[in-house]
């Protein structure tokens, strides 16, 4: 009975989504440079985010695909050396303007690390903070919310009669579904999902792409990976990066069977 | 070749072993002859009643002046060290971030301040004491062993909280925490164990350290009932009473020993248990 109310109440808040034939750009970033002291991470980034799509950032290790997400919800502020000049719009409101609530401008995305980190709280603890910082005070809202967002990614079933036990006490897929869920609760716009599989077993992993690829009817997904086959799998549109350039994007098929470049045929011989 | 390697692995074995053992052996000698020297004149009374007339000649009494006096210092100490040094320790990590020299300089410093012997904390104190016109006094002691102890908290704690992985401040400032609730809801949770380990090294050296109390706090018979009032210290009181020519006294410093002791060690496994309950949640 509750959760009818509160999602008829959702419904009244979220005004449902219409469903455009357009696709529409969520994020647009535009000259993005990031600089290290004498070292330059990220040249002159353009790059264009539909909503609902999966974009997969691709690319050998250390050429600024994981930079590239921080930048995105200026993760990279807590690196005082990097100096990021550019233009990141996100629903109109750019991301890099001195001027912008930060705290409120992250809760607009959720971000999967490569490696889960739950925070040390219980795992109904973990899924509630967000909501908590959002101002929610309501318990039976959040109550409701943490298993939603449980079911949303899996892990209900799984937790749901322990869930004041620690987060630290799941198996390592689970705490990355976890986190995910998470992410989900603050109700963000994006997800920023930094290789999220890299340090799961094959039936985890397989699990988080299942899931992203179920929450791209509600989310915009920003992957970055090194894996190709997870790139073919998932990709509604391919991003190939090679030391801190875009060198092609586009439909994952059509990149993929026809690369216009040496670096990224050489790139896929070697993945394949 | 490979024989080689063996005796070289044996012989780092037994030379770390050796020095493992010693160590502890050492440590279990000093409390075995405290306790061994100590448990013969401690009694009811040297717990329970403070110096009665002619009690540094062999006469009747205790030291819970002196218990008392230490305790209400060390606890008030760690108190003023707690509050002044966790946020102190939270500015290091999360606010000074972007000035790294800044940074460093601040953690030389406080490493400096955490090596000054404590005799020059005394006289400090002693200074101050005059300064702000108050008398050898509890307060005066609390202040003085406050300020000998803070440095340890800031730096032990700034430590731990050195360690916390960044992916998990990445992952609170993602969800759109800010410093703040990053510093006090996540960082503290995580960093517990550590700062139950900064409140007990903390309090041990201010219930442990004579020379910042010496001139500060004084030494009386009575136990302090007020701030104003001079307060005995465990340490003190050993010393007054090794020093007495008379053995039924220099024996009763030894109980005295044997008490601080047995203070440290119960505080110090309370704290244990604390943190280890709390750190269950914690993630590596």
């Amino acid at each position: 009975m509750y959760q009818e109310v509160c999602d008829n109440i959702e419904n009244l808040v979220v005004e449902p989504k219409v469903k455009r034939e357009e696709p529409t750009t969520v994020l647009k970033i535009s000259n993005l440079n990031v600089n290290l002291p004498n070292h330059p991470i990220l040249k002159n980034i353009n790059l264009e985010v539909q909503e609902n799509k999966i974009t997969v950032l691709l690319g050998p290790s250390g050429c600024g695909k994981t930079t590239l997400l921080k930048s995105i919800n200026r993760l990279t502020s807590l690196t005082p050396e990097l100096k990021v000049t550019g233009k990141i719009l996100i629903e109109g409101e750019d991301v890099l303007n001195g001027r912008t609530n930060i705290p409120e401008l992250r809760q607009k995305m959720g971000l999967l690390s490569q490696r889960p980190f739950p925070l040390p709280f219980s795992i109904y603890k973990n899924i509630a903070y967000g909501l908590k910082l959002k101002g929610v005070r309501d318990k039976n809202l959040i109550e409701y919310n943490v298993e939603k967002r449980l079911r949303e990614v899996g892990l209900w079933n799984e937790v749901k009669d322990r869930l004041n036990t620690p987060a630290s006490s799941l198996s390592i897929g689970q705490q990355q579904r976890l986190c995910l869920a998470r992410g989900l609760a603050v109700k963000p716009k994006i997800i920023l999902a930094d290789e999220p599989t890299s340090a799961l077993d094959p039936t985890s992993s397989k699990t988080i792409e299942c899931l992203l690829k179920e929450l791209k009817k509600h989310y915009t997904i920003i992957l970055v990976t090194h894996v190709l086959r997870q790139a073919v799998r998932l990709a509604d549109h391919v991003v190939f990066m090679y030391y801190g350039e875009i060198i092609e994007q586009g439909e994952p098929q059509e990149l993929f069977k026809h690369p216009k470049t040496e670096k990224l045929r050489n790139y896929l011989i070697d993945g394949n | 070749m490979r024989k080689r390697k063996n005796i070289e692995e044996k012989f780092f074995k037994s030379l770390s072993g050796l020095t493992t053992y010693s160590l502890i052996g050492i440590l279990l000698f000093i409390i075995a002859v405290v306790f061994y020297k100590g448990f013969n004149a401690l009694s009811f009374e040297m717990i329970f009643k403070p110096p009665e007339g002619g009690y540094y000649y062999g006469g009747e009494g205790g030291v819970l002046n002196a218990i008392a006096g230490s305790v209400y210092i060390a606890f008030g100490a760690t108190l003023i060290a707690v509050f002044i040094g966790i946020p102190a320790a939270l500015f290091i990590n999360i606010y000074l971030n972007r000035m790294k020299k800044v940074q460093n300089l601040f953690r030389y410093l406080l490493d400096a301040l955490w090596g000054i012997p404590s005799i020059v904390y005394g006289a400090f104190g002693f200074t101050l004491m005059l300064f702000m016109g108050l008398n050898a006094s509890l307060l005066a002691g609390i202040i003085t062993v406050s300020i000998l102890i803070t440095p340890i908290v800031v730096r032990t704690f700034d430590d731990v909280l050195c360690n916390i992985p960044k992916g998990l401040i990445e992952a609170s400032f993602a969800l759109g925490s800010t410093k703040t609730e990053t510093a006090f809801k996540i960082l503290i949770k995580q960093g517990f164990s550590g700062f139950i380990t900064a409140l007990l090294l903390s309090f041990g050296r201010g219930i442990g350290d004579a020379a910042s109390v010496l001139f500060t706090a004084g030494y009386t018979d009575l136990i302090p009932r007020n701030l104003d009032e001079p307060a005995a210290t465990l340490p003190l009181a050993i010393f007054f009473q090794l020093s007495s020519p008379i053995p039924v006294v220099r024996e009763r410093a030894y109980a005295a020993a044997t008490v601080l002791t047995i203070i440290i060690l119960s505080i110090s496994l309370v704290a244990r248990y604390i943190s280890g309950r709390n750190t269950f949640s914690n993630i590596k």
